[in-house]
């Protein structure tokens, strides 16, 4: 589990990202957190710059849209499927488990 | 409708026949291109740098390409549309209900370097392998003729492959068509801030050099030693196979406002199609990656409905890399133009375009998130 940051700091409709090997981030959207790759999997964008709109993230380069809930694009150009993580809220204090990857189709 | 012809298999012409499948036609679809489906904006970027390969940028895999039950004439051209149907070099013709006109565009190339080697362009996969095999020779020193989107990301490859580069623009501000003066001119600041040479407002003459380039001639007198010279002077639209087809062709052939040319059964989309746009109310030729991808859509709707019953409204969009930044613009540049956030000096900021006050597009450097949120903005300004 990392520490992502407090519930206060990720206003709805926003995304935070955090920095690594393997980049991840975590939106906030419709009262509801999720962390996903941060990477798109079409080319090279960050997904926190996105817009999020209810259950989805657009890619800021080329408008794929992601599902938040299970990492896969419901639009071209994207193909593949970005991996989700558990997100836990404790104590005000939101934390992503980045070892557990939740791989879906 | 039992059979649909697309002409062109490059982003345009693949995505129209995804959609053709995706909204219901299940009837014979023929592709015909010179070309398999690549991914064109890769070449003078990630490309040239060595960071992708020709297998990275097709645009579909083959179970895509499979999925789409097609009948394939590929590398072969299309030489004429007429009432019989579209006629390949090959000799074959075939007779369909529809046809969809994706050939999109050809570099233009300049005159005075006709039977000259060493200068080049860039609009193909091959084009790119050539201009990447000559930068492995280890030229001195490189001229990119023109500072638009391709000229300037050529020479930022080249720079960041460490060749010595000199960009000449016969513009006095580079992309000031564009972007406006202003971010026009902040554009160009790009090139001396990664030691590249930026020489504007003078036009070139013509070449030196026997067989090979030696150097390039301006216009006023002046001459630019080249040994690798990299022509990024626009592109026009492919439209001479249609030449007695009946179609109105004057820059592009030209549709409605939903991609529909006065013969309901054909449509053209991407580069080579000049449409009515609602937003504007002229009529323009895209030549951007987002409107090739998304013109199909509403295009193929009117091809099954038989008539224009949508159209294509929306703002145009394009991106590019720049010697490591991301710039983006949306909308039409005016000359009232304010920055909203951060500064031009560091080359990181979001410029708004307004007519009054309306909001009429938006430019960024390396700022996706707040350009996002303006360029959402803008949509809602119709
Ligand atoms: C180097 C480069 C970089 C770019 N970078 C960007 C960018 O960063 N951002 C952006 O928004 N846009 C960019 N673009 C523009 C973008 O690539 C084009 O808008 C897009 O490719 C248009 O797609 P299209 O299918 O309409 O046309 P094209 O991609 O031109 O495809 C047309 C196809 O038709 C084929 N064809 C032509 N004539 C015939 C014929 N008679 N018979 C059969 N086939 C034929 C051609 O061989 C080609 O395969 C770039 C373009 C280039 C060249
Ligand atoms: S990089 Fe995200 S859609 Fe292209």
């Amino acid at each position: 589990m990392i520490r992502a940051c407090s519930v206060s700091e990720l206003p709805e409709g926003e995304a935070v990202r955090l920095a690594g090997p393997v980049p991840v981030s975590v939106f906030h959207s419709e009262g509801a957190y999720y962390a996903l790759d941060d990477t798109c999997s079409h080319q090279d964008a960050s997904l926190a710059d996105g817009w999020i709109e209810g259950c989805y993230v657009e890619c800021p380069l080329h408008a794929a849209r992601f599902d938040l809930r299970t990492g896969a694009p419901d639009c071209l150009p994207a193909k593949n499927a970005v991996r989700t993580y558990p997100v836990v809220v404790a104590d005000g204090v939101i934390y992503v488990d980045t070892e557990a990857r939740q791989e879906v189709a | 409708m039992r059979t649909v012809a697309v002409v062109g298999t490059s982003l345009a012409g693949l995505r129209a026949a995804q959609e053709l499948r995706a909204q219901g036609f299940d009837g014979r679809l023929v592709m015909i291109g010179a070309e398999p489906p690549y991914d064109r904006p890769p070449l003078s970027k990630d490309f040239l740098l060595g960071k992708v390969s020709a297998g990275d940028i097709a645009l579909a895999g083959q179970d895509d390409l499979d999925a789409l039950a097609a009948e394939w004439h590929l590398g072969v051209r299309a030489e004429k549309l007429g009432r019989e149907g579209v006629t390949l070099g090959d000799g074959t013709t075939i007779a369909a209900d529809g046809y969809v006109v994706a050939t999109g565009a050809v570099a233009r190339t300049l005159d005075a370097a006709r039977n000259l080697g060493g200068v080049h362009t860039l609009r193909t996969l091959e084009d790119a392998v050539a201009l990447k095999q000559a930068l492995a020779a280890g030229p001195s020193s490189v001229v990119v003729i023109g500072a638009g989107f391709i000229g300037a990301e050529v020479a930022s490859a080249c720079r960041l492959l460490g060749h010595e580069v000199t960009v000449i623009e016969a513009m006095p501000v580079p992309l000031a068509p564009v972007l406006g003066a202003r971010m026009g001119a902040v554009c160009g600041e790009l090139h001396a801030e990664n030691d590249v040479r930026l020489i504007t407002g003078v036009p070139v003459a013509g070449f030196t050099g026997d067989g090979r380039v030696a150097g390039v001639r301006l216009a006023d007198g002046r001459e630019v030693p080249a040994d690798l010279v990299v022509a990024g002077v626009g592109a026009r639209p492919a439209t001479e196979w249609l030449t007695g087809s009946g179609l109105a062709v004057d820059d592009g052939v030209l549709v409605d406002s939903g991609c529909v040319t006065a013969y309901p059964r054909v449509i053209a989309v991407g580069d080579v199609a000049r449409y009515r746009c609602p937003l504007r109310g002229v009529r323009v030729r895209a030549e951007h990656w987002t409107a090739a991808g998304e013109q199909p859509g509403v295009a193929v709707a009117n091809l099954l409905a038989g008539s224009t019953v949508t159209h294509f409204a929306r703002h145009g969009y394009f991106w590019s890399d720049q010697y490591g930044r991301r710039l983006q613009f949306a909308g039409v540049a005016t000359e009232d133009v304010r920055i909203v956030e951060g500064d031009t000096a560091s080359k990181r900021f979001v410029a708004a375009y307004h007519r009054g006050d309306v909001l009429t597009g938006v430019f960024a450097i390396d700022s996706p998130r707040p350009f996002t949120r303006l360029r959402r903005a803008l949509q809602r300004c119709r």
